[in-house]
C-alpha cells in the first residue's frame, strides 16, 4: 500500500547520491521488494505476474518479427513464409508470438474471472478494474489487428466481417467503414495502417499496465477473504521473497504449458485457412475469429430479429459491444458490500453458472448457427412435392426416411405431365446453435443484472474478522483433520 | 479593473489580463490540436490513387457465352455474365410480384450508347447481400436452383438476373454504376 512508509535506507555513498537525484532504488524497494501484500493470496493471484511476462514476450518477439515482415498485399504472405522457412529461428519466434497471443488471453480470462470471484472490482479498486478493462479492450484490438498481418484467407475475410460491423451503424456507418479501410475494400492501405497500429497498441497496453499497477499499489491487493488489511504486521508479508517466488513458480508452470503448444501443437489454436493467401474472390465457407473472441462473435450472431426500428445486424453489434461495456460499470452494478464470493453462497453459484455461459458462448461462436446443438435430436427432413393442379399451386408432404422418398417419387411419377412437380426437403425443426446463443446471451447479461438485485437480498456468510484470523482458522481446521483428538 | 496587491513586492496582479492570456493561450493550443486532429483523421480516408482505381473499363466481347468473368474493382468483386437466350427468357418470365426484392430484368440492365438494352450482358456485384461471401456461378460449375449463382456460405440462390430467390440474403445482387463506352467496352465504377 502506498500508505506504508518507505523502509529504504541507502547504505553507501553512491546510493545516497542517487537517492537524492533519482530515487530509483527506493522506488523498486518500496513497490516490488518490501511492498506489504496480504499473506493469504492463492495461486489465482499469480496471473498478474504471468500477464506481465506475456506482454514482454509479445513485445520482444513482435519487434523482432517486424524486422522481417513486409506490410504489403504482395509481400506480406510471402514474408511470413520466409520467416517460417528462411529466417534463422524465425519459425520459433513466430510460433511464440502467435501462440503467445492465445496464452495472453487465457491468462487474462483467468485473471478477470478471479477478479470477478473475489470482488476485486469493488471500492476502493474501481479504477484498478476499469484500467484492467481498458487493457483487455486494447488487447482485443491488438489481437484483431495482428491477425490480419499474415494476409491469409481468414485474415482477410475475418477483417472484412469486423470492419463490416461498422457498416451496420445507421447513416454514418458506411463512411466509417470506408474510413477504416481507406478505400472501398480492404487493401494495401488497410494492411499498412493495421500494421502500424499493431506495433503501437502494445506500448499503449504497457502504459495502461503502469497505471494499473499504480492503481493496485494505492489500496493494495485484494485477497481471497475480501477483508481489507487492518494490521500490516499481522495481515501482510513483504512482496519479496514471498510473492516473487510464488509468482515465479506459477510463471514457470505457465511457460511449460506455453512451450507445449509452441513445440508440439503450434497450429492447433489457429485455422488452416490462414495458410492460404488472401483471395477476395474466394470466401472460406466458415469464417470464425480466434478462440478468445468467439463468445463475442456468438453474441453478435445470436441476434437475428429486428427490434422496432433497429435492424438485427445493428442490434447484434450493439449487444456485442454492450457485452464488453458492461464490464466497465460492474463496480456499480454489484450492490453487495461483501467482496469475496466465498461468503456469498447464492452469488457464488451464479458465478460458476456465468463461467459456464461464457464457455458455452465460445462453443456457439465456433459452430455453424443453423447446425443442431445435439445432432442426435435432429429429426428426419420432410419431403415436399410441389406441383400445379388445374392451375393452382399444391404441395404434398412426406415424412420419414428412405420410404418417404420412394413414396414421394412414385407420387411425382403418377402426376400428369403438365403438373411440373418439384421435390424439396424441409429440415425438421430442431434446437440450433443460434437458439442456444440467444439464450446464453440473455444469461450473460442476466448475470450482471442479477448481481444488482442479489446484493440487495442475499444473506452473506459470516466474514472473518481479519486476514490473519482467517489464515489461523484454516490452519487449525487442517490440523484438526490431520491429528484427530486423542 | 480588479487590481489587487500581491506578494511582498507590492506588485499589482491584473486578473482580467491573466484570464485573457490563459484563455487565448488555451484557445490557440486547442485550435492547433483540432486542426491537426482533422489532418490525422482525414488521412485515413481513401487516397487519390485509391479513388482513381475505383473504376475500370472492361471488354465484354471476351466473356464466353453462357459463362462469366469476374473482375475486382478497388478490391470489390463484380460479375459480368454473358447470358444465353434461354437464361434471358428465364429471367424475363419470372412473376416479379413473387420476388423478395421485386425488380424486372430490364430494371437490372443499363442501356447501350444507342439507348437499347444489351440483354445478353448482365453486370452485378459479386458479393452476396447476406454476409458478403462471393457466390459461385457457371465457371465453378454450380449455378444453383435458379440457374444464376449459388452462395456456398449460407445457401442463398440467385437467378439469371442476379435476383435473390431463396436463402437468407435480403436483397438482389446490386447492379453497379456502369455505362457502355462502346459496343464492347463498359466502364464500371464503384
Amino acid at each position: 500500500m502506498s500508505g506504508h512508509e518507505s523502509s529504504y535506507t541507502p547504505t553507501n555513498a553512491f546510493t545516497k547520491w542517487l537517492d537524492t537525484r533519482l530515487p530509483l532504488v527506493r522506488f523498486a524497494q518500496d513497490t516490488a521488494i518490501n511492498f506489504p501484500t496480504p499473506k493469504n493470496l492463492n495461486y489465482w493471484y499469480t496471473f498478474g505476474g504471468i500477464l506481465a511476462v506475456c506482454l514482454v514476450i509479445q513485445i520482444v518477439t513482435g519487434v523482432i518479427l517486424a524486422m522481417h515482415y513486409e506490410a504489403s498485399v504482395d509481400g506480406a504472405f510471402a514474408s511470413v513464409e520466409r520467416i517460417m522457412r528462411d529466417v534463422p529461428f524465425g519459425w520459433l519466434l513466430r510460433y511464440i508470438h502467435a501462440n503467445g497471443a492465445s496464452m495472453f488471453f487465457l491468462a487474462v480470462y483467468i485473471h478477470m474471472f478471479r477478479g470477478l470471484y473475489y470482488g476485486s472490482y469493488k471500492a476502493p479498486r474501481e479504477i484498478l478494474w476499469i484500467l484492467g478493462c481498458v487493457i483487455y479492450l486494447l488487447m482485443m484490438g491488438t489481437a484483431f489487428l495482428g491477425y490480419m498481418l499474415p494476409w491469409g484467407q481468414m485474415s482477410y475475410h475475418g477483417s472484412n466481417v469486423i470492419t463490416g460491423l461498422f457498416g451496420a451503424i445507421p447513416l454514418i456507418g458506411e463512411s466509417i467503414q470506408t474510413w477504416l479501410m481507406g478505400g472501398p475494400s480492404i487493401g494495401n492501405q488497410t494492411l499498412q495502417r493495421f500494421f502500424a497500429l499493431h506495433y503501437l497498441l502494445p506500448f499503449m497496453i504497457a502504459g495502461a499496465v503502469v497505471l494499473h499497477v499504480w492503481a493496485l499499489h494505492v489500496p493494495g491487493n485484494n485477497n481471497p477473504t475480501g477483508v481489507e488489511v487492518q494490521d500490516v504486521k499481522k495481515d501482510t508479508v513483504p512482496f519479496h521473497p514471498y510473492y516473487t517466488v510464488k509468482d515465479a513458480f506459477a510463471i514457470v508452470i505457465f511457460l511449460i504449458m506455453f512451450a507445449v503448444f509452441v513445440f508440439y501443437a503450434p497450429n492447433v489454436l489457429g485455422h488452416a485457412d490462414n495458410y492460404v493467401e488472401a483471395n477476395p474472390l474466394v470466401t472460406p465457407a466458415h469464417i470464425v475469429p480466434e478462440w478468445y473472441l468467439l463468445p463475442f462473435y456468438a453474441i453478435l450472431r445470436a441476434i437475428t430479429f429486428d427490434l422496432g426500428p433497429i435492424p438485427a445486424k445493428l442490434l447484434g453489434v450493439i449487444f456485442m459491444f454492450a457485452a464488453i461495456a458492461v464490464l466497465f460499470v460492474l463496480p456499480w452494478l454489484d450492490t453487495s458490500k461483501v467482496k469475496s464470493m466465498r461468503y456469498r453462497p447464492v452469488a457464488k453459484q451464479f458465478f460458476f453458472g456465468f463461467v459456464a455461459v461464457c464457455l458455452m458462448l465460445g462453443w456457439c461462436g465456433a459452430s455453424v448457427p443453423t447446425d443442431p446443438v445435439i445432432k442426435a435430436l435432429q429429426g428426419k427432413p420432410t419431403l415436399v412435392v410441389s406441383y400445379t393442379d388445374n392451375g393452382d399451386e399444391v404441395t404434398s408432404e412426406y415424412k420419414g426416411g428412405a420410404e418417404a422418398y420412394e413414396d414421394a417419387k412414385s407420387f411425382m411419377d403418377s402426376l400428369p405431365a403438365d403438373a411440373s412437380p418439384s421435390l424439396s426437403a424441409v429440415p425438421a425443426p430442431t434446437f440450433q446453435f443460434k437458439h442456444l446463443s440467444l439464450i446464453l446471451t440473455f444469461c450473460y447479461f442476466g448475470f450482471f443484472i442479477l448481481l444488482f438485485f442479489l446484493g440487495l437480498t442475499e444473506k452473506p456468510k459470516e466474514l472473518p474478522e481479519s486476514i490473519h484470523k482467517s489464515v489461523l482458522k484454516r490452519h487449525k481446521d487442517a490440523d484438526a483433520v490431520a491429528t484427530p483428538a486423542e | 479593473m480588479t487590481d489587487i496587491p500581491a506578494h511582498e513586492h507590492g506588485e499589482l496582479i491584473d486578473e482580467d489580463r491573466r484570464n485573457f492570456i490563459h484563455i487565448a493561450t488555451g484557445a490557440a493550443a486547442f485550435g492547433g490540436a483540432a486542426m491537426f486532429a482533422w489532418v490525422a483523421v482525414d488521412q485515413w480516408n481513401p487516397a487519390a490513387d485509391t479513388k482513381a482505381a475505383s473504376a475500370l473499363d472492361v471488354d465484354i466481347s471476351k466473356v464466353p457465352l453462357g459463362s462469366e468473368i469476374r473482375v475486382l474493382i478497388g478490391g470489390k468483386p463484380f460479375f459480368i455474365r454473358h447470358r444465353t437466350p434461354a437464361e434471358i427468357a428465364a429471367a424475363e418470365s419470372v412473376d416479379v410480384s413473387t420476388l423478395r426484392d421485386p425488380q424486372t430484368d430490364d430494371e437490372r440492365l443499363r442501356p447501350m450508347q444507342n439507348g437499347e438494352l444489351n440483354r445478353a450482358i448482365l453486370i452485378t456485384s459479386g458479393a452476396c447481400t447476406h454476409l458478403g461471401c462471393v457466390p459461385v456461378g457457371p465457371a465453378q460449375g454450380n449455378t444453383g436452383e435458379f440457374g444464376g449463382w449459388y452462395c456456398p456460405c449460407h445457401g442463398s440462390e440467385y437467378d439469371t438476373s442476379g435476383r435473390i430467390r431463396k436463402g437468407p440474403a435480403p436483397t438482389n445482387l446490386p447492379v453497379p454504376d456502369y455505362k457502355y463506352v462502346s459496343d464492347t467496352v463498359v466502364n464500371i465504377s464503384l
